[in-house]
């Protein structure tokens, strides 16, 4: 296949000579080029297989409503993507593209044998073909279809690039910078808007830049296209307020005018600079929206439609003009409007011959028509096609007459060609106007759907709105820009904005359907949808199978479905299926267009959030200690928390035992820091929490601590943690680490919803402070030796008390509390200290065996003594009298958040599970969390459990295995052998009490 | 007797356009319009009006919602204590829960990387302030100039905060 000439006059810098390759083939291009428009430079039409059928395509499109040409492009191998649209991927150096969905080549595709059972494979075939028998779906059918579907490859490897977001505002935002965009957006920004215009090609000019550079081109005041497009240029470069993104797709309108763009910074680059974000997210808030978003050419549904060297007139005027390209030596062009004239007469200027212009209009007679038959071109009307010939690449067209009463003669002409051009009209792009709330109306006229009326802040402008003369799209867009400048100083109405119609020309207004056919059986497949491989056929098979709603049609045939989203389809389907349905076409309906405009990265929607960013790592003041002394760590929350401290040869058993026993025989040291902590303050303090907590606060005295119970308002533990009174109306509210903020959150709600009049404030003082426990029979001894203006002594500070002081000079409040059943203390101190004061205690406790230990540790400690975690021990059903804390609840409050729901008789059921101790009957099975608990040996699935395994540690204090339970009816239990089922068999355990360590507690109060 | 601890202010991760401030008072005061009056009369100013902050470098108060300010080194701290304590509200240390910094060129820029309003310099006015999310993150953003912020962030978000200013403010 010898390479057309390039022509003269385009917009490629020839002197940028680039190198590529495609399925290993080395080519050349120019700077400016597009993949596609260097294929088509190298005169490779042949650029793909398509989806179901593997048959061959071309380039269809010269933008990105490209069906066919879905190229991988390949830079490494965690770089390459797949199902880009070679007619908008920026040729660069060294561009490697990879063609997909065949093998071995794409000459040579075995899948192409999918043509040969084409008549048993129709829409929906798999819904009847793939019914029995019902197991083999799963393991058969659906891999076998996963593996068959979907064109290209997604890399295995992580994505090593970088993705950037923005937040941005403005006053007015245009989306599309061709005529009708460029002129709104100056406009606006002439009256004073901030701007924020965005293209999605790489050059601003939209349609203009299609046009032919010199006189014989449409003109916008009085200039030809290109230099009106510079005068432009240079006029938005001068407006400070506006911000022009190049690359940018807006590609989706989300409510009151949040829009989001994508960005493309680096995939047109040879070598993208180090650091450089691959693409950027921006999510604009707009007071006012522009839509400036085209129209796109639809393509005319006949018989053998998709060969390649088929395409849209206007992809070739933009090969032609934009890239210097022409992509055919003899051209046939099929046509339902006047545009295609235009690109006949242009494409014989460059110097191909024009073998047929086939007219399906029973007559032509604008003056594009005229000034081609002034030009001799070959011209027919009252025609449709019948067929195209050829293999790889179309080498015919066939022809045949209609008559006037729609029959189709049997008689067909055929034209030898190596280019077919079609066009059916343009569609109006009111993608995004759609999905900004806008409704559409139908222009019979044009035949096609035009904005109609909308309720956010938008107003369309240009061919989106059916004009589709550069000068008319320039006029409207200058209208529109200065409309919405001026209406975004206003405020918002809420009025539903009608849009009404200006006159279309009627030479515009194409065709909208399959073209007629002979009668008897059609030669070949007429293709609706391209890239889902939809024909007139499956659409028929819909309507004749009962299906009328046009999203049902879509659903079983797959129209539009594909990642261009019927962009060129979707208006023909609807044709169609009207015509089956003899319906008129707006009594079909419309399916809902719908987010993303064109396919978004997955990393540009994750953005920063990514690997160390993915949230926020949170650690305590005292977080460097641990690390330097070989802590590990695990997560809670955001936090990082230190789990145990391992020393050399230990694993995470023995670090455990050794820290559980230098708490239970010495003194521990531990980093509680991650707790939750509020100050309640005010006159009412007191008052709201009683009607927070289920405790009695009013006879709390200052300077004593109290573990309070939260509960939700359906009556199940929320939270808990140890309250602290330091003055008549001022508390120190501890949460558990994850309730933090949920318990403040809660606490608010409450404060300013239900008990406004109460005058109590809260301030969260989780960071202010950091905690330090001391826990351990020496724990008294090594702070003894530290703190000052506190009397240690257990008549002074007895179990539950709170004093301030200071410790190593610095403010202290000390809390003698306990959660491992031990003599222990919290020692808290502003967070800056916290490290000195660490090393300080740690000093001064290693005379007494102190030892640093971990949350794992701390939860074998607490479990000795039956303390509940919450959210382990607690799951959102478990009430107070459940977990055996029913003691705490205040038995004379008139109220608190969930006394109403505790009432219910459900909640006082003694089988309601209940927390109690498992002891297995062999001590080393240590049972795992989660295991279900059952009544009888032997039972089965769907027996009910009993309950299940919340906590279950090996205790290093009594030697053996422990578990807590919640079980149906555990406190009825004691004694009682039940069993847990596990994957490797069946364990006995004796239900005890929950508290397995100093059952009196007497290890507390010393 | 041991000595005076040293302090260790959180770490920030290093990013052009970012300065870390030093250690300050902060202070949370809540209460109904007799404690702004009152507060309003030792400062020197009357508390700032929402959505602003009052002050300068050295003391300052910022709005943060209604009947909620964030006092920086309020001057003659226990006389305030003590005029307030006849008085409902609630006045609660913060110093060592947040950390600050200001952000200014590159950094400045990146606020808006992870900050969704609009902080262009017409709208967010110099003397604004008000908390905000960023990113992941709730900081208290205050702009003291037209190109300069003061960013207040609790401590252990303050390395995710800076970190991802970083990455923001790096782009080429």
């Amino acid at each position: 296949m010898s390479a057309p000439a390039r022509t003269a006059g385009a917009r490629i810098d020839r002197g940028k000579p680039l190198r590529f390759t495609f399925d290993g083939r080395e080519m050349g291009g120019f700077a400016g080029d597009t993949l596609a428009s260097a294929l088509l430079a190298n005169g490779v039409h042949l650029v793909g297989r398509s989806f179901k059928y593997h048959r061959p395509r071309g380039i269809l499109s010269a933008g990105v409503e490209e069906p066919n040409a879905l190229v991988t492009v390949r830079r490494d191998g965690a770089r390459h993507t797949p199902n880009q649209c070679a007619t908008t991927v920026e040729l660069y150096e060294g561009l490697s593209a990879e063609s997909q969905n065949r093998w071995p080549s794409l000459t040579f595709d075995v899948g192409a044998a999918a043509s040969l059972i084409a008549p048993f494979i129709p829409a929906g075939f798999y819904y009847k073909t793939f019914m029995w028998p019902r197991g083999a779906w799963r393991s058969l059918y659906e891999p076998y279809i996963r593996a068959a579907a979907g064109l290209g490859r997604a890399p295995s490897l992580p994505d090593p690039d970088r993705y950037s977001q923005r937040y941005a505002h403005c006053d007015v935002l245009v989306v599309g910078a061709g005529a009708a965009g460029l002129s709104a957006a100056l406009a606006a920004a002439r009256a004073g808007a901030r701007v924020i215009l965005c293209d999605e090609q790489g050059e601003p000019g939209g349609f203009l830049l299609t046009e032919a550079a010199a006189a014989q081109g449409e003109q916008v005041e009085q200039l030809a296209a290109r230099p009106w497009l510079e005068q432009q240029l240079a006029a938005l470069a001068q407006q400070p307020r506006l911000r022009l993104l190049r690359r940018t797709t807006a590609f989706g309108c989300y409510p009151h005018n949040l829009v989001g763009l994508c960005e493309r910074l680096s995939d047109h680059l040879a070598a993208p600079p180090a650091g450089q974000p691959r693409e950027r997210l921006w999510q604009v808030r707009a007071r006012e929206i522009v839509f400036a978003t085209g129209a796109i050419e639809r393509p005319l549904v006949f018989p053998g439609n998709d060969r390649p060297g088929v395409m849209l007139c206007s992809a070739a005027r933009t090969f032609l003009n934009r890239y210097g390209v022409l992509p055919g030596t003899r051209i046939a062009i099929v046509t339902a409007c006047d545009d295609a004239y235009r690109a006949a007469l242009e494409l014989q200027a460059a110097g191909a011959a024009i073998a047929v212009i086939a007219d399906t209009r029973t007559a032509a007679h604008g003056s594009l028509p005229q000034a081609a038959r002034a030009a001799g071109l070959p011209l027919r009307t009252g025609v449709t096609v019948s067929g195209t010939r050829g293999r790889l690449r179309v080498s015919a067209i066939e022809v045949a007459s209609v008559a006037g009463d729609g029959v189709v003669g049997a008689q067909t002409q055929r034209y030898a060609c190596d280019l077919v051009l079609m066009s059916a009209g343009f569609t109006p792009n009111v993608s995004l106007f759609s999905q900004a709330r806008g409704k559409l109306a139908w222009d019979d006229g044009l035949g096609a759907y035009v904005p109609g009326s909308s309720i956010e802040r938008v107003r369309p402008a240009g061919a989106c709105r059916g004009l589709f003369s550069l000068d008319c799209a320039n006029r409207d867009g200058r209208q529109a820009g200065e409309q919405a400048a001026h209406a975004a100083r206003q405020p918002h109405t809420h009025s539903i904005r009608t849009f009404t119609q200006a006159a279309t020309d009627p030479a515009m207004a194409g065709y909208v359907g399959a073209l007629p056919q002979p009668a008897g059986h059609p030669r070949g497949k007429a293709f609706v949808d391209w890239q889902n491989d939809v024909t007139t056929f499956d659409l028929q098979l819909a309507t004749r199978e009962g299906f009328r709603s046009v999203e049902h049609v879509k659903r079983y045939t797959t129209t539009g479905m594909a990642t261009d989203q019927g962009k060129t389809s979707n208006l023909n389907a609807l044709g169609v299926v009207a015509g089956l349905l003899r319906e008129p076409l707006p009594q079909v309906g419309l399916t809902t267009f719908r987010p993303p405009y064109t396919p978004v990265t997955f990393g540009t929607l994750a953005g920063f959030a990514r690997g160390e960013l993915l949230d926020p790592v949170r650690t305590t003041a005292l977080h460097d200690w641990a690390a330097s002394q070989g802590a590990v760590f695990e997560d809670v929350g955001l936090w990082k928390r230190a789990r145990y401290f391992p020393r050399a040869g230990e694993d995470l058993h023995a670090a455990v035992a050794r820290e559980c026993r230098a708490v239970r025989q010495a003194c521990g040291l531990f980093d509680a820091s991650t707790l939750g902590k509020i100050e309640v303050a005010g006159p009412d303090a007191a008052a709201f929490l009683e009607r927070m907590y289920v405790n009695n606060w009013s006879n709390l005295a200052v300077g004593r601590c109290r573990y309070g119970i939260l509960l939700r308002d359906d009556g199940f533990i929320y939270d808990d943690g140890v309250v602290a009174r330091l003055a008549a109306d001022r508390f120190h509210v501890t949460t558990t680490t994850g309730g933090a903020a949920r318990v403040l959150a809660l606490m608010e709600d409450y404060l300013q919803t239900e008990w406004p009049q109460l005058q109590v404030w809260l301030t969260s003082t989780t960071e202010q402070w950091a905690v330090i426990a001391v826990q351990g029979p020496q724990s008294r001894r090594v702070l003894e030796a530290l703190v000052e203006g506190i009397d240690l002594d257990p008549l002074a500070l007895p179990h539950m008390g709170v004093a301030q002081g200071r410790i190593c000079g610095v403010p202290l409040m000390l809390m003698r509390v306990s959660f491992t059943g031990e003599l222990g203390y919290e020692v808290n101190v502003a967070a800056d200290f916290a490290m000195a004061v660490w090393e300080a205690i740690a000093a001064a406790g290693r005379a007494h065996g102190i030892c640093p230990y971990g949350t794992e540790a701390m939860h074998v400690l607490r479990a000795e003594k039956g303390y509940i975690i919450i959210g382990q021990d607690t799951d959102g059903t478990v009430t107070p009298d459940d977990a055996g804390l029913s003691w705490a609840i205040s038995k004379t409050k008139p109220d608190f958040l969930g006394k109403g729901a505790l009432r219910r008789a459900a909640m006082s059921d003694p089988q309601r599970r209940q927390l109690v101790g498992l002891l297995t009957q062999d001590p080393g099975i240590v049972l795992p969390e989660g295991a279900q608990v059952m009544a009888a040996a032997g039972l089965l699935p769907p027996s009910r459990p009993l309950g299940f395994v919340s906590s279950a540690y090996s205790s290093p204090t009594l030697g053996r295995s422990i578990a807590l339970a919640l079980v149906a009816g555990g406190r009825a239990r004691l004694g009682e052998t039940l069993y847990v089922r596990l994957a490797a068999g069946e364990v006995a355990v004796q239900v005890s009490s929950s508290v397995f360590h100093d059952v009196k507690g007497e290890r507390l109060n010393v | 007797m041991s000595s005076q601890a040293i302090p260790r202010p959180p770490r920030l991760a290093t990013c052009s356009g970012l300065e870390p401030l030093p250690p300050r008072g902060r202070w949370l005061l809540r209460g109904g319009a007799a404690v702004h009056a009152a507060a309003g009369a030792l400062l020197d100013w009357p508390l700032p009006s929402q959505g602003r902050a009052a002050g300068d470098h050295e003391h300052a108060a910022l709005w943060l919602g209604p009947e909620e300010f964030l006092l920086l080194d309020p001057p003659q701290l226990p006389v305030l204590q003590a005029a307030l304590a006849p008085l409902p509200h609630s006045l609660v240390e913060v110093s060592q829960r947040q950390t600050a910094f200001t952000v200014s060129g590159a950094a400045r820029l990146a606020l808006n990387a992870a900050c969704p309003l609009d902080l262009d310099v017409e709208v967010f006015t110099v003397g604004a302030c008000t908390r905000t999310v960023f990113g992941k993150a709730e900081v208290v953003l205050w702009r003291i100039a037209p190109d300069i912020f003061h960013v207040e962030v609790w401590r252990s978000f303050a390395m995710y905060v800076t970190q991802l200013l970083a990455q923001a403010a790096s782009e080429v």
